[in-house]
């Protein structure tokens, strides 16, 4: 029989709740406000399951041993805010290269550095792209509400998994701390995608060898029976070092492959009042929900707005903006930093439209009535 | 009831507004409804001001936080004169009886009760205002019904202060009766 819970949530509590149905079985972490509660219910929910939790000494031991739990074959999170995910790049980089499934989780508050601890803020959209050093691959998602940070947190183990990738879940100190309404799927509802194994014999296993006309390597637990070697390094398909420039490439060229050639997979939107809209305000996280509601108002009063919602802000939706901006007069970026993912939309609008941004980076958020006004003044 | 209440309780930090704040979300999810709840507060575990909200709604609800609310609850005076205009004009506001209310305050119903006394001197604990402010609020405006409320208030309360908490709301309703 199917069951439903309905009940009163945190967003933060959606996403251990989320991370367990998708099969999280370690967690290793430091604590930071506005991100805490992830940490303090994996704690408690983690051993029910017979998954592993730990504190560790700071945020880069917690990614360090969330590295670590995955290589050894659970499914592993860590969760933190702007100071920590500063702290975790050079983990994130070596997750990157090194193909480990990963989920990271940014609660985002106001920075820069320890900044307002308790205040909202979406200013590490670029950071969550860039942020480690080199090229390198990096999916990121953004969740609008309680509900959906289950849903997100579901769908980035799934990818983290399908693509050996790291995966940031940006969200922000509104949504991990309201609670709304939801109601739990059923598990026999959700989709769990697990890692492909090595189907050789630990003699004959490559742990970076991929298959003709594929992109990402089985990978084998560390206490399989399956020795093999696990580098930050520039590496060959045996695991070890390797300088040859040709290796380099191919090695680079297929990271960042198994991401873009599988973007039909990997984006998702939400486009609300589009197809007649002259004016479209794009918007993620908590402030897409004002953006929501700025549109319906609008549209009572008989303005062709719309709003366009990525879900996947990374690696960016840029055939679809690209697309929006050949039918629309303007664009309005909402967003709580000084100018990130607006450069973003200028880009791939190649000047097809005008693009404006609407930012705030004061702890507030962007109210409806803000961004009805900034809609009117566009007009 | 309107279709949507927006209601704000402010206090200092350690007063249990965001309990408070809970329990009011979840007796209206639990009546059918629609809520959400979020706060603000500082840094600081104990004082320093904090603010919970509760949006209840019959519809889907967009924007989670309070812009001017229908009901205004202030428990300390630094709340009240922070957030006293943050009130619609034909909102209600409640407060404690012993804090000054600024002149200039425009609601279409204030009222002042002893919330924090009868905490103490009737219940013999501080800790339970924020359920005696519940009940109070109940009363008054019916937002949620005081069958869901009492259940939601017994579903979070630590187990063996049931009474104590019914009595608390029961307090609160006798404070709008009585007054």
């Amino acid at each position: 029989m199917k069951s439903r819970k309905v009940k009163l949530m945190q967003g933060n509590e959606a996403c251990v709740e989320g991370a367990i149905a998708a099969g999280m079985r370690f967690y290793g972490g430091y604590p930071i406000t506005p991100s805490t509660e992830i940490a303090e219910i994996s704690a408690v929910k983690l051993p029910a399951v017979g998954g592993k939790f730990i504190q560790m000494e700071d945020e880069i031991g917690g990614i360090a041993a969330a590295i670590g739990g995955s290589l050894a074959g659970l499914k592993s999170m860590t969760a933190t805010s702007g100071p920590g995910f500063s702290l975790k790049q050079e983990n994130l980089g070596y997750a990157a290269i090194a193909e480990i499934p990963l989920v990271v989780v940014n609660v985002q508050r106001g920075g820069p550095s320890t900044g307002l601890p308790t205040a909202p803020a979406q200013g590490d959209v670029m950071q969550a792209k860039w942020g480690t050093h080199g090229d390198h691959p990096i999916i990121a998602l953004s969740p609008s509400s309680v509900r959906e940070t289950f849903d997100v947190t579901v769908r980035a183990f799934n990818l983290a998994e399908k693509y050996r990738t790291p995966v940031v879940i940006l969200t922000d100190e509104v949504v991990g701390h309201m609670r709304e309404k939801i109601e739990i799927p059923d598990p026999s509802e959700i989709e769990i995608i697990d890692r492909k194994k090595p189907e050789v014999d630990p003699e004959n296993y490559l742990p970076y060898e991929v298959k003709d006309g594929e992109l990402v390597p089985p990978m084998a637990a560390f206490g399989d029976g399956y020795r093999f070697h696990v580098t930050g390094l520039t590496h060959d398909e045996t695991g070890f070092p390797s300088n040859s420039s040709e290796i380099a490439e191919a090695l680079l060229n297929r990271l960042m492959n198994k991401i873009n050639a599988n973007l039909d997979d990997i984006l998702d939107y939400e486009e609300f009042m589009c197809d007649d809209a002259e004016i479209v305000v794009f918007s993620y996280g908590s402030t897409a929900r004002s953006a929501k509601s700025a549109v319906k108002k609008l549209r009572e009063e008989g303005i062709k707005v719309g709003l366009f919602r990525p879900i996947t802000i990374w690696p960016f939706p840029e055939e679809k903006v690209y697309e929006l901006s050949k039918k629309v007069k303007s664009i309005i970026v909402a967003e709580m930093n000084l100018g990130q993912l607006v450069l973003e939309v200028e880009r791939v609008s190649k000047g097809n439209c005008k693009v404006s941004h609407l930012g705030k980076a004061n702890g507030e958020v962007i109210t409806p009535n803000e961004i009805v006004s900034r809609v009117k003044e566009v007009l | 009831m309107a279709v949507q209440t927006e209601i704000r309780l402010t206090g200092s930090g350690g007063q249990g507004l965001i309990l408070a704040g809970i329990i009011l979300a979840e007796s209206a999810i639990l009546q059918g409804g629609n809520a959400v709840q979020s706060q603000s507060y500082g840094p600081e575990a104990r004082g320093g001001a904090s603010k919970a909200e509760v949006i209840i709604s019959e519809e889907e609800i967009d924007f989670p936080k309070v812009d001017k609310a229908d009901i205004l609850l202030s428990l300390t005076q630094i709340a009240l004169d922070k957030y006293a205009d943050s009130l619609k004009e034909d909102g209600i506001l409640v407060v404690d009886s012993e804090l000054d209310i600024p002149e200039d305050v425009k609601a279409s119903k204030i009222v002042a009760v002893p919330i924090l006394k009868t905490a103490i001197e009737k219940i013999g604990k501080a800790m339970v205002a924020n359920i005696v402010a519940l009940g109070v609020i109940q009363e008054l405006t019916n937002v949620v019904s005081k069958e869901y409320l009492e259940k939601a208030v017994l579903n979070r309360v630590p187990k063996g202060t049931e009474e104590l908490n019914k009595k608390a709301l029961q307090e609160g309703y006798n404070l709008v009766k009585d007054a």
